[in-house]
């Protein structure tokens, strides 16, 4: 696996949250953790970006350990991230959070720039405009285009479609799909789990931080205990 | 008319125009309360005190410079004393900050405890400066004092009032002009603004984009402690050097953030200039003018003063006050401290 976590243990200090899961994604591939409320999956993520400590376990980055390593140092690595919550700054302009995104960059980013747009046009049109005035879904795409813009080999996605009507969902999975297209590793959280199992090329179903189904989105989707348990019938 | 005149002539010299100078000040120092508040998340009870500091240091190097004969003609000595005063003063806030505030904020302490260690470095700076340059009343002014006398302001228009504005006054409202287009730029335009400005609205994601958090803090003391200093430096031009008085000026720079919306630039700026009208408006005594104005048989008796001079910094205190009950995040909507 590009990114992998192995045998993840840990959480936030108390209790262990995560007990021995292991979730990994391949470049070129949509991976989608879901499970019910509490299950860790946010955690899960957390854990491979380095958010928190891990008593055992570790994360793997193209074969390399960077389990030690701080989340700073992991971005600089190419790893991504886009927070559920809070992940634009909000009094800034929508190309001023482009602009950090690069922050790490020294190099020309105008062109990654120009990417973006492309991949969300509605945001070059309101590239003036502060996030903070943004609806949801045009802040999803800014919170995403942002963490693009260090041209990351793996995107993480803390649910993306989170609290945005399903027409935005719709759109944001089809954006999602283009960023694979382009060869990026993605990993994602979901609570709209069909929807998100339909996309996805995998699927890990996590309960109370331990594996307990794992397969490629339409497997899960057919799988009649997942159904029942999951995805509401 | 020439009745008319004379009042606005009068209100200018006693009102306006001193006014805008102390407007000017105060919404300098205000700004570096903004800017630690909006990067180090506290309140910093030591600004006045650091002003203080700042304006000894270049006291002291303006007198040397005088004492050795160098000056800039027309203009203050303590201008060429200046780049240095800020410098020192910044390093001395540097090595504050790593000396105390870092800890607080390696534990992750809640921003009272990062409060009340500022009134501790407030009252080790206050110490230092009446220890080395002593309690009392410091003048430093040299050079040109008048850019306009009320004389002269009188022969050139003929009205019984006279104008006058002193080159402390101009010399505030352009060096503050210049400094806060300057820093806007900064904050704006370059690479390093933009991380302070993107590290006060979203830290965790600040630090997700890679910004370092130790040099933002840096250059955020640097900021501080020069905007303090130059603050300083012209109130002490404008008046004289008293560190007491340095002191005091802490309740209305505290004010003129908190009115314009902690956190707010722009509004660091616009409650400056709030509060200092306030205050000279309070304090005026309006007799002279509004005999100027009503007919001779109406002229007051008293000094139709509202408030004694002694008392003016009650005017920043009930500003203050109203604002945090009225509206706590400051006309520019600003954080709640």
């Amino acid at each position: 696996m590009f990114l992998e976590g192995r045998n993840l243990t840990g959480g936030y200090g108390g209790a262990d949250i995560l007990k021995g899961c292991s979730i990994g994604v391949e470049k070129g591939e949509i991976v989608v953790i879901v499970g019910p409320n509490g299950a860790g999956k946010s955690t899960a993520m957390k854990a491979m970006l380095g958010m928190l400590d891990i008593r055992e376990g570790k994360v793997l980055l193209d074969g390399e350990d960077i389990t030690r390593l701080t989340p700073q140092d992991r971005i600089a690595k190419g790893v991504a991230f886009v927070p559920q919550t809070s992940n634009v700054f909000t009094g800034m302009s929508v190309e001023e959070n482009l602009e950090m995104g690069a922050f790490l960059r020294e190099d020309d980013f105008t062109g990654t720039m120009n990417e973006i747009y492309d991949l969300f046009p509605i945001l070059r049109e309101k590239r003036a405009q502060m996030a903070g005035e943004l609806s949801g879904g045009q802040r999803q795409q800014v919170a995403v285009g942002r963490a693009l813009m260090t041209q990351p080999s793996v995107l993480m996605l803390d649910e993306p479609t989170a609290g945005v009507s399903p027409i935005v969902m719709d759109e944001l999975f089809d954006r999602i799909l283009e960023i694979r297209e382009t060869g990026v590793a993605v990993l994602m959280v979901e609570q709209n789990a069909r929807q998100a199992l339909e996309i996805a090329d995998r699927g890990y179903v996590l309960v109370t931080g331990e594996n307990r189904f794992t397969d490629t989105g339409q497997a899960l989707l057919a799988d009649p205990e997942v159904r029942a348990s999951f995805l509401g019938g | 008319m020439m009745d008319f005149l004379n009042a606005i002539t009068l209100f200018a010299n006693f009102v306006f125009v001193p006014g805008l100078a102390y407007g000017a000040q105060l919404a300098l120092g205000a700004l570096g309360i903004t800017l630690l508040y909006s990067i180090l998340r506290f309140a910093n009870f030591a600004h006045g005190d650091t002003m203080a500091f700042g304006t000894m240091v270049t006291i002291l190097l303006t007198w040397w410079f005088q004492s050795v004969g160098i000056g800039l003609g027309p203009l203050p000595t303590a201008l060429l004393a200046l780049p240095v005063g800020v410098a020192v003063t910044a390093v001395v806030a540097l090595a504050t900050d790593r000396l105390v505030y870092k800890h607080y904020r390696q534990v992750k302490a809640p921003p009272i405890r990062l409060v009340m260690a500022s009134v501790g470095v407030m009252f080790v700076m206050n110490g230092l400066v009446r220890f080395i340059i002593g309690p009392d009343d410091q003048r430093f002014f040299d050079g040109e004092r008048f850019i306009i006398r009320a004389r002269e302001f009188k022969q050139m228009t003929g009205l019984n009032e006279g104008l006058a504005i002193k080159s402390s006054q101009a010399l505030t409202v352009v060096v503050a002009v210049v400094l806060v287009a300057a820093l806007f730029w900064f904050l704006n335009r370059t690479r390093t603004g933009k991380s302070m400005r993107a590290f006060s609205d979203n830290e965790d994601l600040a630090l997700l984009s890679g910004i370092s958090p130790d040099r933002v803090v840096t250059v955020t003391w640097i900021l501080a402690a020069g905007l303090a200093t130059i603050a300083g430096v012209l109130y002490g031009l404008d008046k004289s050097f008293k560190p007491f008085t340095y002191f005091q000026l802490l309740l209305p720079m505290f004010a003129a953030a908190v009115v314009g919306g902690v956190g707010q630039p722009v509004g660091a700026i616009l409650g400056g200039f709030v509060v200092a009208f306030s205050e000279v408006t309070v304090t005026y005594a309006y007799k002279k003018f509004i005999t100027y104005l009503v007919p001779e048989s109406w002229a007051p008796d008293g000094l139709m003063q509202l408030l004694s001079t002694d008392y003016k910094f009650a005017v920043s205190f009930i500003i203050l006050v109203v604002v945090l009950l009225v509206r706590p995040t400051g006309l520019l909507k600003g954080k709640v401290i």
